[in-house]
């Protein structure tokens, strides 16, 4: 861990000012912050806390939904009742991650903003696109049991490690921020976490000194909401392939279908042609097998993670078999 | 006394405190935060070190630039090969020599001792120590060497070849054969407490607070390095938060912080990080095991041989010796087995808890469930009808073996008879269930211990020994031997240990240490006993001891009043010819039930019993508790852990626990463990027998042949997971 500073930000328009300056990194549960200090993967020069802003909140929205505040920490969401009773996929996928002492600590937006867990990655001694942009891509062809299949570049095959984010993807949230002008936005969570392309540096499309206050689900879709994580263990591992869905079927037809998937790409993924080809067909294998070949049309395996492929295949029917009752 | 012939009916046969289920006497201190571990002792004026890691496999320092570190801020000291002391040499269980010149010789191999005023300042400066190589080409992958396989040559372990008979030609003529290989990952011990010491010297005299197994043998490894007498090094160790073998030896942070706290007169205090654990310490080699099994057409075994490779340095003669329980398990005229090791230039491989049988019996086991298959014979009835009369290579009898009593009343317990010998026939929803068995065995070695028990006016007994308890529950069966034998109240009982200033000690490991610890104090007790008979005026022969009196018909006397200002004995226990003329063994049966998710290939474990018989139990409690720690081992070990070596670095890539998994509470469902009664009269005074590894022996099988059972899928590239299954296991309809 290199010296720091220590500053808590009082308000939210003092934290994204300060988070502008080169160097400084906001913490808040510090749950995947701290680790990468101590190895030295995060050097900041400055630490912002923002631990004391009013952004620990749940409110109902106008339109019906929910806006969850930056710092309300992923225990606290999984059991309020109304994200229980209107949005259990998002409480079963936060309940899925991590472990209970992590759970209390982590927060919504750093959950948002966690670090791939490539063993590369971690390690400062090999080299890493993302760490260390142009020193290359270890996990290429090294041990890549753990990468992803979709969306992947030369220059990066790491996975984002959220199960939250999956949720929230199949739930179509939306990121808000500020800025340090005061300006807000509001980030669709598709278009929040980026793909390594030639810059797996860049992770989300956040700027300098703008920085997360809240997240925004929309009222929630009709359909049996289901989160499935398949892990090699049972607790406190992350997915291998994770499965948010959505599924609202009746009499032998799917009305509607929203699938979010971790574990497979570098951000939460979603295959708007794999939905359509659930739309208004019969809940049977051919189905299936269609939805998921949309789904994995590109996917390619390193080695180690071929078996991927045929695992989110799996996931899927069994998921789309629980849902709609097939 | 030498174990050199049986032990007749002794004090501690009519039922009393030792074994009953009594709560361990330091549970109060470790939940409270009151058992202070190496780190966690205080110390004015100390320092704190930080390792640096050669970040290659294999090479030559060419420069290191330790300038930036030194100016760091609360640097007192950058440690390299330049400015260390030489220091002598041996294997890895003989001496620990660091920073001994350029040459790299296996990835994490300590580089650099930074030393600062506080850890942060160790730790910020280690990363400003510029390391530049030469790297070289290395061996490290077991599979991709196994050629170059040479028969190791130990000086302190078993013969690596045995052989009965004429294998070769009763395998090839044998009506029924099975010829499989399975491999084991590289695994590490991944216990709670880091490696750590606290170094000082007081003038010539080395003072370690050290997590450590084996003090005694510590001591010698540290005087053997630092080229320092024995008697002036005093190990500290009074609790020690797990080892699993992985502090059987001493680790580079003891003579680290050593040679820093000598250079600079000042303690030195250091722990390794999590992530360093895994390259700086020791593992437990992969290993692959050919299994051969041929049989007459009712299944007796007419040949079996067990192969095994692993890998450790080329300075190293330690191997797995995976095969040791295929030389006494079961019967069978022409019997072969042999290990071979691979040099390879990846970090230290030594003892993991049950060397040898933990991974062997994963091979051997299933072999025999396959075997079993083959034969349409039930896995249970195979090994009876294989049950040897005596031990089947040496031919002497064994000093007790109730094997088959296990397996009987686990099957009774475990409703064995409800298993579907055809694989993959049991539904549960979307869940394949199967159920599995193996056999367990692990040898039950007796080591040199002495001890000491004074008793004081005030009625109190102290007991000193340089005994350690990682954790097994040691401070509370040797307070139970001591209340039984002198008849004194379990609070009347202080015992202390973890001290080298204290009477010698086998330590803890190899399942000796209750066994060696305990009778040498059963014999400390024994000659306080006939002191106080004495005294007393009391034919030793009929002394009652006894609510603090000792008693003889109607004489009655109060301890107390006997002891003066205090009484003390000394008691000793050593192997003898018992050790050679029994084939002395710990046995167990293992039974699994696990739930395979048919469409993702997740393995589940539902349920789990071991039944074990070790001789006279002497904590119903803590022996339960190993037993089933050892058992969660063993899951690990089937279904989750293994470090993967990365062949272009020479390094484990996973190792933190996030990424190298152990089983967590939600992998571990019902699960128990039971000791059937047993004395073994020709083991140790205290007629018991060794169960700290027990518990793995076998779990780790039974899960397997479990899974197998489940989904008609055998893998035998451990651990399984579900990337392994998935390919034979169909989709549901």
């Amino acid at each position: 861990m290199k010296a720091f500073t220590y500053q808590r930000a009082n308000t939210t328009a003092h934290a994204a000012a300060a988070t502008a300056k080169p160097g400084a990194k906001i913490i808040a549960g510090g749950t995947n912050l701290l680790d990468l200090m101590k190895l030295q993967v995060e050097t900041p020069s400055q630490l912002i806390d923002i631990n004391h802003l009013p952004l620990d909140k749940v409110e109902e929205t106008s339109e019906g939904g929910l806006r969850i505040g930056a710092l309300v920490r992923n225990s606290d969401l999984a059991a309020d009742p109304r994200v229980r009773q209107r949005y259990g996929v998002l409480s079963r996928a936060l309940l899925a991650g991590a472990s209970a002492q992590l759970r209390n600590k982590a927060t919504t937006g750093g959950n948002l903003l966690q670090r791939t867990r490539c063993y590369y990655f971690y390690d400062i001694t090999k080299p890493c696109n993302k760490r260390s942009p142009g020193s290359g891509c270890a996990a290429l062809e090294g041990f890549n049991r753990i990468h992803a299949i979709l969306g992947t570049s030369e220059q990066c095959i790491a996975t984002h490690p959220s199960d939250m984010a999956v949720a929230m993807r199949a739930l179509d949230a939306n990121v808000e921020t500020v800025d340090r002008q005061g300006d807000t936005r509001a980030i669709p969570i598709a278009e929040f976490h980026r793909l390594p392309g030639n810059t797996p540096e860049i992770e989300t499309s956040l700027k300098p000194g703008e920085i997360i206050t809240a997240v925004t689900l929309p009222p929630p879709p009709p359909g049996v909401q289901v989160y499935r994580k398949v892990r090699d263990r049972a607790s406190y591992a992350f997915a291998l392939v994770s499965v948010a869905a959505i599924v609202d079927s009746a009499r032998g037809r799917i009305r509607s279908a929203r699938l979010a998937f971790g574990g497979l790409a570098l951000k939460p993924w979603r295959s708007p042609q794999a939905e359509q080809q659930l739309v208004d067909a019969a809940p049977d294998t051919s189905t299936f097998n269609a939805a998921a070949n949309a789904l994995l049309e590109g996917a390619r395996g390193f080695g180690d993670n071929d078996f991927k492929i045929p695992l989110v295949r799996r996931t899927l029917h069994s998921v789309l078999a629980e849902t709609t009752g097939a | 006394m030498e174990m050199n012939s049986p032990v007749g009916p002794n004090a501690l046969d009519a039922p009393g405190i030792v074994g009953k289920p009594i709560d361990r006497v330091d549970g109060r201190l470790k939940v409270t935060g009151g058992a202070r571990y190496a780190y966690e002792m205080q110390q004015d004026n100390v320092l704190y070190g930080f390792v640096v890691e050669a970040s290659i496999g294999k090479g030559t320092i060419r420069s290191i630039d330790t300038r930036a570190a030194e100016k760091a801020p609360g640097v007192v000291l950058v440690l390299t090969h330049r400015n260390t002391p030489t220091q002598g040499t041996g294997n890895h269980r003989e001496a620990h020599p660091v920073l001994t010149g350029p040459q790299v010789t296996r990835y994490g191999q300590p580089v650099a001792f930074v030393v600062a005023e506080s850890f942060e300042e160790a730790r910020a400066a280690a990363y400003l120590v510029d390391v530049k190589y030469d790297w070289s080409s290395g061996k490290y992958a077991l599979r991709a060497n196994v050629n170059e396989a040479r028969v190791p040559k130990p000086n302190d372990a078993p013969a690596a070849d045995s052989a009965v008979g004429d294998f070769a030609a009763a395998f090839a003529s044998a009506p029924v054969q099975i010829d499989v290989t399975y491999t084991t990952p590289l695994q590490s011990h991944a216990m709670m407490e880091p490696h750590a010491t606290l170094a000082m010297w007081d003038g010539n005299k080395l003072i370690l607070h050290t997590a450590n197994q084996m003090l005694n043998q510590g001591q010698q490894v540290i005087a053997t390095t630092l080229k320092i007498p024995v008697e002036n090094i005093r190990l500290i160790s009074p609790f020690i938060g797990g080892g699993f073998g992985g502090k059987l030896w001493v680790n580079a942070d003891a003579i680290l912080a050593s040679i820093a706290a000598r250079q600079l007169k000042r303690p030195v205090k250091i722990a390794l990080t999590r992530q360093q654990i895994f390259h700086v310490t020791t593992h437990r080699s992969d290993t692959i095991q050919r299994v051969r099994l041929g049989t007459d057409r009712e299944g007796r075994i007419l040949a079996i041989g067990h192969d095994v490779f692993s890998g450790n340095l080329p300075s190293e003669q330690t191997y797995e010796d995976a095969a040791l329980q295929t030389r006494t398990l079961y019967a069978g005229p022409n019997r072969l087995t042999r290990h071979r090791l691979v040099p390879l230039d990846i970090p230290v491989a030594s003892s993991m808890r049950a060397p040898g049988e933990a991974v062997g019996l994963m091979a051997l086991e299933c072999a025999m469930d396959e075997l079993a298959e083959k034969l349409n014979l039930d896995p249970i009835e195979l090994r009876m009808r294989n049950e040897p009369s005596e031990d089947p290579e040496k031919h002497i009898p064994y000093s007790s073996r109730h094997l088959v009593a296990c397996m009987q009343e686990g099957a009774r317990r475990f409703g064995w008879d409800k298993r579907n010998p055809k694989p993959g026939q049991v539904h549960d929803g979307r869940w394949l269930v199967g159920m599995g068995m193996a056999a367990g065995t692990r040898g039950n070695p007796l080591r040199l211990s002495k001890a000491n028990v004074r008793l004081d006016a005030d009625g109190k007994a102290t007991v000193r020994m340089a005994m350690t308890d990682i954790g097994t529950g040691t401070y509370t069966i040797l307070a139970q031997i001591t209340a039984e034998m002198l008849g004194l109240p379990m609070e009347r009982v202080v015992v202390e240990l973890g001290d080298t200033s204290f009477p010698e000690a086998a330590g803890s490991g190899g399942s000796f240490g209750a066994g060696s610890s305990g009778s040498a104090l059963f014999e400390a007790c024994d000659a306080l006993r006939e002191k106080l008979a004495r005294i007393a005026g009391i034919d030793p022969a009929t002394a009652r001891f006894a609510d603090g009196n000792i008693a003889s018909g109607e004489k009655s006397m109060r301890l107390t009043d006997l002891v003066g200002t205090g009484l003390d004995a000394d008691g000793e226990i050593q192997p003898g010819r018992n050790n050679k003329d029994f084939s002395q063994q710990s046995y167990g049966a293992h039974f699994a039930e696990v739930g395979i998710d048919q469409d993702t290939g997740e393995v589940r474990v539902r349920r789990m019993l071991g039944v074990f018989t070790a001789g006279r139990v002497l904590n119903a409690k803590t022996a339960r508790s190993q037993a089933i720690g050892g058992m969660v081992f063993g899951v690990g070990a089937a279904l989750h852990e293994g470090m993967t070596l990365d062949a272009r670095f020479g390094y484990f890539v996973n190792r933190d626990l996030a990424e190298y998994l152990v089983p967590l509470h939600a992998d571990i469902p019902a699960i128990d463990a039971i000791f059937l009664a047993e004395l073994d009269n020709e083991s140790n005074p205290l007629k018991s027998k060794g169960i700290g590894e027990l518990g793995i022996c076998g779990a780790g099988a039974s899960i397997a042949n479990a899974v197998y059972n489940a989904c008609g899928v055998r893998i035998r590239d451990y651990p399984i997971t579900l990337d392994k299954l998935l390919t034979g296991l169909p989709m549901r309809a």
